[in-house]
């Protein structure tokens, strides 16, 4: 039984050796020249002095993330669909109708509320 | 869709089984229906009405009645293979689960009920609250995901298709415990509800990759057959079955996963509080009946012994720890977590009885929970004002037939004839007697006396003491119709399944599932 798990184990251990191996060789290779404002985490092109710096966040940023991952969610699915659709036939078209409009719900009640507008 | 054509279809891998699929939406017809009523309500509460709430109520019931009717006639019916599965062996629709769907239906019919009547009293109608955001529309929108997910959890014969349905309930009763968006005590309890049941859910989680990892299967009947092969000595075994317990008894809130059921029971909203009492537990219980007593039921000798000692820690903590309470719904909550307990017995009592009398007296349970939050409903006065038992002084006095039916509720949770309480407990006892558990049994009722006390304190405080100086508050009670509704449903529930429960129980035990073993 634990013979059929070496495939995940041989990927976890790729997976760190290739990490360990890309950050060595990059911080052999990258030249290294630390100022403050090139070590402030990246905010998205706002000015960092503005109140993020203060402890506060926008909390669009939090609605704009979960608006992304519902519709990223969709694309997922969309994309694998969309290469066998010709295999599915009319009813995977109407089943992927049925998802879209249950997305739909959820995007009219997100559009009406507000959600996309991005109030400062 | 039947086993064999799954394989079919992966064989040709073009073919789509379009019969099979649509018996499974046939049998999921329910589940659909609520989806799809969730749906039509959010989108209705964003259209401006001027009896918005009226409205969204009477569609949320119509739908909800619809639901009941497809699952009335699906009850009787069966699937063109024969059999009353769907989804490849993962739904089913079996009496067990239509049994369990109506007292889903009962309870969010009823929430939906008193919640006009909540939200009057303390003035969320007003257009300052709904500038807030405190708007009814995502309230029976929310309600009827969670129903949709209890109806998913108890129809499921899978372990992936369970997590779903409790998860889909889970979320939208987080938000509806902080649906009070002004209230640091409704947002408090929203957040510990988030975090221990994310909590519970991973644990539960854990224990059916555990499953998966020694079954090769999520799906129950296929694992009945998977385990007859396994060890019951296996530790991963014991390991799984015991995470799978404990992420289930945190869901019905049994000693020592009870730590979140005062906290939230108490900062939710009234009729969400009684909707916590009734539906998701009832859901739970359901899926412990599911996996621990029909598919996996040779797991027993691993969780015998811990859930005896777990049911009557339940009933003591929660028994004792209600008698010093001074808000009623902290009390409640107390006795919710005695009532778990109560109902823990009747897993261990194990065999049909101990499920039938598992089943009824959750509906019984219903009935009477539900009542006594339509007359906290009544009784409060604004949110901040709180629910100190006090409420109830006088009541008989001023309203002396709305004392009589809180009288009635009650003596029902206190387990006295001729209330459907005492049945309840009374067929438990006996299953737990009928397999040799005197001990269990003779513990059983003494607690049941002790928790007795405080549901008679309630009594006195309404029959004996003078009204409290608010006769004017007193005067305020309205009993519009809906809310007359809930208490006249909830006081016939009880009483008739006090006087007719033989009735009831052959109710029951025709919606066992069969080939019990």
């Amino acid at each position: 039984m634990p013979i059929d798990f070496l495939p995940v184990f041989l990927m976890v251990a790729v997976v760190i050796m290739l990490a360990a191996f890309i950050l060595t060789v990059s911080r052999l290779l990258r030249s290294d020249n630390p100022y403050p404002e090139k070590n402030r985490p990246y905010e998205c092109g706002i000015d960092h002095v503005g109140e993020a710096s203060a402890g506060l966040f926008k909390v669009q940023y939090f609605v704009i993330a979960i608006l992304f991952v519902v519709f990223d969610v969709e694309t997922m699915f969309l994309f694998p669909w969309a290469v066998v659709l010709a295999d599915l036939g009319l009813f995977g078209y109407i089943e992927m109708v049925i998802f879209i409009v249950m997305l739909l719900v959820g995007f009219i009640y997100a559009w009406i509320k507000g959600a996309l507008e991005w109030e400062a | 869709m039947s086993r064999q054509s799954i394989e079919l279809s992966t064989l040709d891998n073009t073919a789509v089984d379009l019969a099979a699929i649509g018996q499974s939406v046939l049998a999921s017809g329910p589940e659909i229906i609520i989806i799809i009523a969730a749906s039509v309500v959010l989108m209705l509460s964003l259209v401006p009405h001027p009896r918005q709430d009226q409205l969204l109520a009477g569609v949320s019931i119509f739908m909800i009645l619809l639901a009941a009717g497809m699952s009335y006639a699906l009850s009787d019916y069966t699937l063109s293979d024969n059999t009353k599965t769907a989804y490849a062996g993962m739904f089913v629709i079996d009496g067990f689960s239509t049994f369990f769907k109506v007292i889903l239906y009962l309870g969010t019919i009823l929430t939906v009920l008193m919640s006009a009547s909540y939200f009057r009293n303390n003035g969320l109608n007003n257009n300052e609250q709904r500038k807030e955001g405190v708007v009814q529309g995502e309230y029976y929108a929310l309600l009827l995901f969670a129903l949709a997910g209890g109806m998913i959890m108890v129809s499921s014969t899978d372990l992936l298709l369970i997590y779903i349905g409790l998860e889909l309930q889970a979320l939208s009763i987080y938000v509806l415990t902080g649906f009070l968006k002004a209230d640091t005590r409704s947002n408090e309890a929203a957040l510990k509800y988030i975090i221990l049941g994310a909590f519970s859910s991973g644990i539960f989680l854990y224990g059916m990759s555990l499953f998966y990892g020694l079954t090769g299967t999520t799906n129950l009947n296929d694992m009945t057959t998977a385990l007859l092969t396994l060890d019951l000595s296996d530790p991963m075994l014991i390991l799984a079955t015991l995470f799978m317990l404990v992420g289930l008894l945190f869901k019905v809130g049994a000693v020592p996963f009870h730590m979140w059921v005062p906290d939230i029971y108490q900062g939710a909203p009234s009729p969400i509080t009684a909707y916590m009492s009734v539906v998701p537990k009832a859901a739970a219980f359901a899926i412990l009946i599911r996996i621990f007593m029909l598919d996996l039921a040779a797991l027993q000798p691993i969780w015998l012994l811990n859930v005896a000692a777990i049911s009557v820690l339940t009933m003591a903590m929660g028994s004792f720890v209600a008698l010093v309470q001074t808000n009623i719904k902290r009390m409640l909550a107390y006795s919710s977590i005695a009532h778990a307990g109560f109902l823990l017995l009747g897993l261990v009592a194990g065999g049909e009885a101990g499920i039938a009398s598992i089943m009824l007296y959750l509906l019984v349970y219903a009935f009477m929970t539900i009542g006594i939050f339509a007359v906290i409903i009544l009784l409060n006065k604004g949110i901040t004002a709180g629910e100190p038992i006090e409420d109830f002084s006088g009541l008989a006095t001023n309203h002396p037939a709305l004392a009589f039916m809180s009288l009635l509720f009650l003596f029902s949770l206190a387990g006295i004839p001729p209330t459907g309480g005492f049945f309840a407990k009374f067929y438990v006892l006996v299953a737990l007697v009928d397999q040799g558990q005197i001990m269990l049994a003779v513990l059983a009722v003494l607690l049941s006396a002790v928790a007795a006390w405080f549901y008679i304190r309630i009594i006195m405080l309404m029959y004996v003491q003078p009204p409290a100086l608010q006769s004017k508050v007193r005067s305020e009670i309205q009993l519009n119709l809906p809310i007359r509704t809930v208490l006249l449903v909830a006081t016939i529930g009880t009483l008739l399944t006090g006087l007719l429960p033989a009735w009831f129980l052959a109710l029951v035990a025709a919606s066992m599932p069969l080939g019990l073993g």
